[in-house]
């Protein structure tokens, strides 16, 4: 399966990130060289195994409700670029 | 053309835990912003999330109240994309494997019938920060108190066929979710927040239409009034043989519209994957056993030992197991008054009515079970009459005066000295000759215009049973 210089500028928008046009390309080329690896596993028979959600033969260990963290808004908040009544603030969003 | 509605309900609840989800921040409403926003929930590098166990616990209680298939097995998933208000870039939820499977609730239509409706599954997943777009000099606010804090999103099967089935879905929903004591519910503090997905079709057809997605409805109400006005909105298009955009429409309560909300991505693209940070959640059987051995009596089985344990109509019954509270309350008032008919009345009739007048919750009742079960105890024992109860119970919203010290400093005690009966029915069959005549005639009816008289001479007071039976007597001379 091959990945179209199109797609790659799609999901590097999707996840914000900055590919230029003569790398998009390149990336194109190496993910499709990765899709075609997945399209050999995928002629594999795997009917009767079941999906593997971790790469550890582990299951998640739970913890009590109880409330463990402090304020520390302060402390935090120092390295906010700007801040102003206890808010966060960033460039203006609206739907 | 007859139009059918199809109507799907994606519903978030607040699950009532301590701490968040995945981190031991707090998540009490209303604190001053960002105090209960820790490291983990500002995504900080090397954070990593722990699972609150209670989280799981309610979840499956959930899953159990409304039948569902438990998942044995339930993994996270990562859901992308960016906005300041998710510090992460991702919510974690469940995707493929959620721990509530798919299950059904029963709803009660306005007509008494019952139909089924089918939930589809029930997901663990985190909340989102709020974002406050005012005086910020151009830029927006966000505080992220809430983020991370647990919820369960009930996914419904587009079986929903009107507005006022979706209210009713979502009113049997909110209380379960009371009843197992897992979220507050509260719409208005956003506890509860439904989105509707809504389409329409001609009746018959097999296909469904192409839907939109009401988002931030926040009461019962606005559910049944956004849902028909996307309805209208819909046919009204089609019949002008225009087609519907699948896009998500915000509803505005002020104006009473939905309007499109700007289609910031391409549609669904949220490139989920597994979590890495946590691990398959695995639940073993005795695992649910216990959570099972929790439940609550849940409405559906309430209602129905309440026609069999107290003689209720299935209505009745129904309108009383509708909240845990207002059970409660109306058992409480029985073991009082020990009359269930009576009780079931006063509940849903008077003090019903007294609570919807001031808009109030039966947890915020003016009158205590204890009084008004004093109350109905003594129509029981017939020192007032029906009537005067009424007078009583309004005297009672006021003051804070026992049933009897009302009775007592109003006089409205009821008369059944039979002495003062006679006395009274003499004296209204002396006053009204012609009446008599006309009785003794043969013109039953005049019979309510003594019974008319006799009360109002006796302030409503006189027993009406001993009253009845003496008139007769005299009357028939």
């Amino acid at each position: 399966m091959a990945l179209e210089k199109s797609d790659v500028e799609k999901i590097a928008h999707l996840a914000r990130l900055h590919i230029d046009a003569t790398e998009a390309q390149e990336v194109a080329n190496r993910i499709s060289s990765i899709l075609d690896l997945i399209d050999q596993m995928q002629s594999v028979e795997t009917r009767n195994v079941a999906p593997l959600a971790h790469p550890f033969d582990a299951v998640q260990r739970l913890r009590p409700d109880v409330v463990t963290e402090k304020n520390e808004r302060e402390y935090l908040q120092k390295i906010a670029p700007s801040v102003q009544k206890g808010l966060y603030l960033v460039p203006k969003v609206i739907e | 053309m007859v139009w059918e509605t199809v109507i799907g309900l994606e519903v978030h609840v607040q699950l009532d835990t301590k701490s968040k989800l995945f981190s031991g921040s707090s998540t009490t409403f209303g604190a001053e912003p960002n105090t209960q926003a820790g490291i983990y929930d500002l995504a900080m590098p090397g954070t990593l999330p722990v699972f609150n166990e209670a989280v799981l616990r309610m979840a499956v209680k959930f899953g159990l109240a409304i039948d569902a298939e438990i998942g044995r097995r339930s993994v996270f998933d990562r859901k992308n994309y960016f906005y300041p208000d998710l510090p992460k870039g991702y919510q974690v939820t469940q995707l493929a494997f959620p721990t509530v499977g798919k299950g059904s609730l029963q709803i009660t239509l306005e007509d008494g019938s019952e139909k089924v409706i089918g939930i589809t599954r029930a997901h663990i997943e985190e909340d989102a920060g709020k974002s406050l777009h005012e005086d910020f000099q151009g830029l927006t606010g966000i505080d992220l108190n809430r983020a991370g804090t647990a919820l369960l999103e009930i996914v419904s099967e587009p079986e929903l066929r009107n507005a006022k089935e979706a209210v009713a879905y979502l009113k049997k929903l909110h209380a379960i979710i009371l009843y197992l004591g897992i979220s507050d519910g509260n719409m208005a503090q956003g506890s509860m927040r439904c989105d509707a997905n809504v389409s329409v079709r001609q009746l018959g057809a097999k296909e469904f239409g192409t839907r939109t997605e009401i988002k931030n409805i926040n009461s019962f109400r606005f559910v049944e009034r956004a849902i028909n006005h996307e309805v209208q909105r819909q046919i009204e298009i089609i019949e002008d043989g225009g087609r519907i955009i699948q896009e998500t429409r915000l509803y505005d309560a002020d104006k009473d519209e939905t309007r499109s909300m700007r289609s910031k991505e391409v549609a669904n693209d949220y490139r989920y994957f597994p979590e890495p940070d946590l691990l398959p959640v695995v639940i073993d059987e005795a695992y649910i056993e216990a959570v099972r051995a929790e439940l609550p009596e849940l409405p559906n089985a309430k209602r129905a030992r309440f026609v069999n344990q107290y003689g209720l109509s299935e209505y009745d019954a129904g309108v009383l197991a509708s909240s845990r509270v207002m059970g409660n309350f109306y058992e409480e008032v029985v073991k009082i008054c020990g009359d269930a008919k009576l009780s079931a009345n006063w509940v849903t009739v008077d003090l019903q009515g007294l609570l919807n007048k001031s808009d109030l919750d039966i947890s915020q009742s003016p009158v205590s079970a204890a009084r008004l079960g004093a109350l109905i105890g003594r129509i029981k024992d017939q020192t007032i009459s029906s009537k005067i109860a009424k007078t009583v119970f309004e005297a009672m919203l006021g003051n804070e005066q026992s049933v009897d010290e009302i009775i007592e400093s109003q006089g409205l005690k009821q008369v059944t000295d039979s002495g003062a009966i006679e006395k009274l029915v003499d004296e209204v069959i002396a006053a009204n000759p012609e009446q008599v005549a006309q009785y003794r005639a043969g013109k039953e009816k005049v019979f309510a215009f003594f019974i008319g008289q006799a009360m109002k001479v006796s302030k409503g007071k006189a027993n009406p049973d001993q009253l009845n039976a003496l008139l007769l007597q005299k009357l028939k001379g």
